[in-house]
């Protein structure tokens, strides 16, 4: 099958767009050095909100996810499925090293109790 | 409608909604559809090890992201050369196309030397796959595979994209390559896309 062709949208907007968010990316992580109350976590939450919406336009653009047959769409949310998965299958082990770090160190920490 | 016409509806296959339009296509989705779990996976590892350590050094302070930076804004562009070289394929213009395809394989040339570049100067400077001076050694060991894994992929990018010069080369009729060159740009897209997940969870992170 030969394949045919689709309609080609405004390269050069999403070009500008990708380049816009790479250095709101790169700005974002300079952001707690000037703008004090700014913790790790919302650096954390912005970064990864920057970089998917990065993949989506080159998905959806470059990659002509917009404009083809559904059955390429949903091959492609199979691996995001399976990556999302993989985070919850992953994140137990995180928090239970975090709570046995926390554990050991009140351990350590704790004062002794007085002697009678 | 006779009886063997009647067979022959029945069990040849039927076009639908869900029929994708280039089986070629399709193929190449399914192999980027698993070639991003592998990825996902070898990012997710990444994430498990990083939060699991008690030492894992800041990745912004130890790798610097000058070099990177530039090394992203590279890959969009190459990626903006390679829809370019699809349009003018589209108007005809195979001269311009090969132009483009061309350009798309230098930025990902020059992506590749600066990476090599990068990994000398890391490794001069201690950080090396089984340790390095500032903490966890699977630090190192993250970010050669990685990285690794990343500029492999753009090395057989590059070296798919020759090949696509050729075959358009080969072919007078512009849009009898259309197809080949939209699949091409398909991975290196993909390549793209695979490396703003790298820059944001190794790099900036």
């Amino acid at each position: 099958m030969a394949g045919s062709e689709h309609k080609h949208p405004n390269y050069m907007a999403i070009f500008w767009y990708l380049a816009v968010l790479t250095v709101l990316e790169i700005g974002v992580v300079f952001l707690p050095h000037y703008v004090p109350g700014i913790g790790k976590m919302t650096v954390g939450v912005l970064l990864c909100g920057f970089a998917i919406a990065k993949a989506a336009l080159v998905a959806m653009y470059f990659m002509h996810l917009k404009f083809e047959a559904r059955t390429l769409g949903l091959v492609a949310l199979t691996p995001l499925a399976i990556a999302t998965l993989l985070v919850f299958i992953l994140l137990p082990d995180g928090f239970a090293v975090a709570h046995k770090t926390q554990r050991d160190a009140g351990a350590v920490t704790a004062p002794a109790p007085a002697k009678h | 409608m006779s009886h063997t016409a009647s067979v022959h509806s029945a069990i040849e296959p039927a076009e639908t909604p869900l029929t994708p339009e280039s089986w070629g296509k399709f193929g190449m989705w399914i192999f980027l559809a698993g070639d991003a779990v592998g990825f996902g996976t070898l990012l997710a590892g990444y994430g498990a090890m990083r939060a699991t350590s008690a030492d894992w050094p800041n990745p912004f302070s130890v790798l610097g992201i000058n070099l990177t930076a530039l090394m992203t804004f590279l890959l969009i562009c190459s990626s903006v050369t390679m829809v370019k070289a699809l349009e003018w394929l589209s108007r005809g213009d195979r001269a311009r196309a090969i132009r483009f395809l061309l350009f798309t394989a230098l930025g990902g040339a020059i992506f590749v030397s600066l990476q090599a570049y990068e990994w000398t100067h890391l490794i001069e400077r201690g950080l090396h796959i089984n340790g390095n001076p500032w903490g966890a050694s699977l630090f190192g060991t993250s970010f050669f595979i990685v990285t690794g894994f990343h500029g492999l992929h753009v090395t057989g990018g590059v070296i798919y994209l020759l090949s696509m010069v050729k075959y358009v080369l080969n072919r007078p009729d512009p849009m009898a390559s259309y197809n080949a060159v939209e699949i091409t740009g398909l991975y290196w897209h993909f390549v793209d896309l695979v490396w703003i997940m790298v820059f944001t969870f190794m790099y900036l992170l």
